[in-house]
């Protein structure tokens, strides 16, 4: 420590200040939980495979190779990850397939974040009947099961592509996220920055763009990911049962082909399970992240053994929780229920909300 | 009963949303779905035709309005129409049969999950950083992992391969359906390797939201001052933190119902099961559309039932509730 700041010493003001920065750079990534960390990494190689993957797969994904010898067959040099029965490159599919679900994904998580945001936002600024008819609606939406009703929908549209998919997915994925965003706004709405905004005279819509939205960046980012969790295993299970656009390649349609061409009895677990594990992995990849985000908020949740460790400074045990007064996390079962293809779930604020975290700037990541 | 009446008057403005995209739906697709019904069916009569355009609003005279009236009349007599791959049994019987296969096993598996789940997060959270912390990133994989994924692996191992349970249907193909002894033991049987798919893939739901829920709870003062009075350890576990972190999670419970009912479908899929979710997708495969309705309809309002018990259950073990109902 002290040969840095030596070092430090040495160079130009210029050179310091960059090697500071990228030393605090540095330590936030540290200071990261290592489960955050490592959904980070996890997610960053999915990403990169689905950016670059189409373009070196080393067949093409449809291409059915007429040679009976190359039905179904187990790995080897020429196919790292086997054939299909039809003789068609698994590895070359996987890569396609990580693209087409993450791509479908990632644009279902902005645009029902968007949503979750306007409606949210909206309700709790506009207030009255309206804050009434927004929540009644969001309500409607989460008590009405939702895949039953995207098969409904799905099954009446004659053909079934990507965009009906990241349509009707968007449609049902927003209500949770409004819920809880309307609870932050309410928060926040009654702190003093707000009210010292609004007696400088500042426009609602103002105070909202640049008071109240900043301050619930951790949350949207949470909403985020747990709604591309939800768009992940949510079209994999509708691709599954049928309803995706069987001639594409994504992870979902892998698996429905695996399955009804009996790949498992077959015993071509080369077929069935790469695309199943790569599912899983970027589920835990992003619940990882979203456990990390929960413990940035809620140093309480934190393990044992850096739980007492509140932004690097070890408390004695018998300090309370500095950051934690009032703000009572509860978390729905979204986690819980991945596997049924859940919505989210998410930090709801307390009485006095999550920004009190930030707002006391010995919260970890709060940048003080 | 304020308290009541308000869930009460929600489920109703639930229910009239859940029938009015219902009616809307097919109204607003592209297509004439009563002619891609009409000529993958040929056995259907003219008359079935009226009654699907009167269903379906296509070429339909009348305005969209008295439809609408009708429709939702004829739903309130439980008058689903006909069924047209089944032609000419009626909907609701064909529901009738299939629902209480679903409802046994998927409720069952939901509760025996609940239960272990929220045992669980009690003692995660309790006994916070203990061994039962350190498995949950092993936890949150099994989570991640697509249901159906792991549904068919274990029917690969414990069916197909050790030959411990049957690949799947609900019953012995041998079996006559009725109330003896001999097909209820095959029924049971059969369910088991289901149920115990839900059960695991469901458990470490409720045990992380206990979990983070317990740990809160443990850190309020009364918990401290429950400590400090000198009460016994299980005395304050159980009388004092879980029962109140138990509450959010009950509150988890009727909103998760939906995505039991999710996994439902996937599930029967997966084990053939001769339930409620098979039928709708099959429904939506061979373009059944008053099928696919009813059953969109009978699965919201199961839904819907089974929050307003939640909602009983809440009112029984949360006195700030009761309490709030006595003040108005």
């Amino acid at each position: 420590m002290t040969g840095f700041v030596g070092v430090q010493l040495g160079q130009a003001s210029v050179d310091a200040g960059a090697l500071a920065e990228g030393r605090q750079r540095l330590g936030r990534w540290r200071r990261l939980p290592a489960k955050a960390k490592g959904g980070a990494i996890l997610l960053g190689l999915f990403t990169l495979a689905a950016i670059i993957g189409p373009f070196v797969t080393p067949y093409d994904p449809s291409y059915q190779n007429p040679n009976p010898a190359l039905s179904l067959h187990p790995p080897d040099a020429a196919h790292l990850l086997g054939t299909t029965n039809s003789g068609q490159d698994v590895l070359s599919q996987l890569l396609v397939g990580i693209r087409l679900t993450m791509e479908l994904a990632l644009v279902v998580g902005v645009v029902a974040t968007v949503l979750s945001v306007i409606v949210g936002v909206a309700a709790a600024t506009l207030g009255g009947l309206w804050d009434e008819f927004l929540s009644l609606v969001s309500n409607v939406f989460l008590v009405i099961p939702a895949l039953p009703l995207l098969v409904v929908l799905l099954g009446y549209l004659p053909e079934h592509g990507q965009t009906p998919m990241i349509l009707v997915l968007s449609a049902l994925g927003w209500p949770w996220g409004a819920k809880v965003i309307r609870a932050q706004t309410l928060a926040i709405r009654n702190r003093d920055f707000v009210s010292a905004a609004r007696e400088t005279g500042e426009g609602t819509w103002r105070i909202v763009a640049f008071e109240i939205i900043p301050n619930e960046v951790s949350l949207i980012a949470a909403n985020f990911v747990n709604t591309v969790l939800y768009a992940i295993a949510t079209s994999v299970a509708l691709a599954f049962i049928g309803l995706a656009d069987l001639s594409s390649w994504s992870l979902g349609t892998m698996l429905y082909w695996a399955e009804s061409q009996q790949a498992l009895t077959l015993g071509a677990w080369w077929w069935f399970i790469p695309p199943g594990l790569a599912v899983a992995l970027i589920g835990t990849a992003l619940v990882l992240v979203n456990t990390g985000i929960d413990e940035l908020v809620n140093p309480r949740l934190k393990d044992a053994a850096s739980a007492s460790r509140i932004a690097g400074h070890r408390l004695r045990p018998t300090d309370p929780t500095p950051v934690l007064a009032g703000f009572a996390p509860r978390r729905a079962p979204v986690a819980a229920f991945l596997h049924s293809f859940s919505r989210s779930s998410l930090v709801e604020a307390g009485p006095n909300g999550g920004a009190r975290v930030r707002a006391d700037g010995r919260y970890p990541n709060g940048g003080q | 009963m304020a308290f009541l009446a308000r869930r009460l008057s929600f489920y109703i403005v639930a229910l009239w949303a859940a029938l009015t995209v219902n009616f809307f739906v097919p109204r607003l697709m592209p297509g004439n779905a009563v002619e891609a019904i009409m000529s993958k069916f040929p056995g259907l009569t003219p008359a079935t035709e009226k009654a699907l355009q009167a269903m379906l609003g296509v070429d339909h005279p009348g305005s969209l309005w008295h439809q609408y009236v009708t429709y939702l009349s004829d739903v309130a007599h439980f008058n689903f129409g006909t069924d047209v791959s089944e032609y000419p049994a009626k909907v609701s019987t064909i529901i009738g049969q299939t629902i209480p296969w679903t409802l046994t096993l998927v409720g069952t598996a939901t509760v025996i999950a609940f239960l272990i789940g929220t045992a669980l997060g009690i003692m995660a959270g309790w006994r916070h950083g203990g061994t039962l912390d350190r498995v949950l990133p092993g936890l949150m994989f099994l989570q991640a992992l697509p249901y159906f994924f792991l549904a068919l692996i274990l029917v690969d191992l414990l069916a197909l391969h050790l030959h411990v349970f049957p690949t799947g249907s609900g019953y012995g193909q041998t079996d006559v359906p009725g109330w003896n002894t001999a097909f209820i033991g095959s029924a049971i049987y059969h369910s088991i390797l289901p149920a115990f798919t839900i059960v695991i893939t469901s458990v470490a739901g409720w045990m992380l939201q206990m979990r983070n829920v317990m740990i809160t709870t443990i850190g309020e003062d009364y918990v401290l001052a429950a400590q400090a009075k000198g009460l016994k350890n299980r005395r304050v576990v159980f009388t004092y933190a879980a029962r109140n972190a138990l509450l959010p999670q009950l509150q988890g419970f009727g909103l998760a119902l939906g995505f039991v009912v999710s996994g439902a479908i996937v599930m029967e899929i997966v084990f053939s099961y001769p339930g409620i979710g098979l039928l709708l997708v099959n429904a939506v495969t061979s373009s059944d559309f008053p099928m696919m309705q009813a059953i969109f309809l009978v699965i919201t309002v199961t839904v819907l039932l089974a929050n307003l018990i939640v909602d009983l259950i809440i009112i029984f073990v949360d006195p700030r509730v009761r309490t709030r109902e006595a003040t108005g």
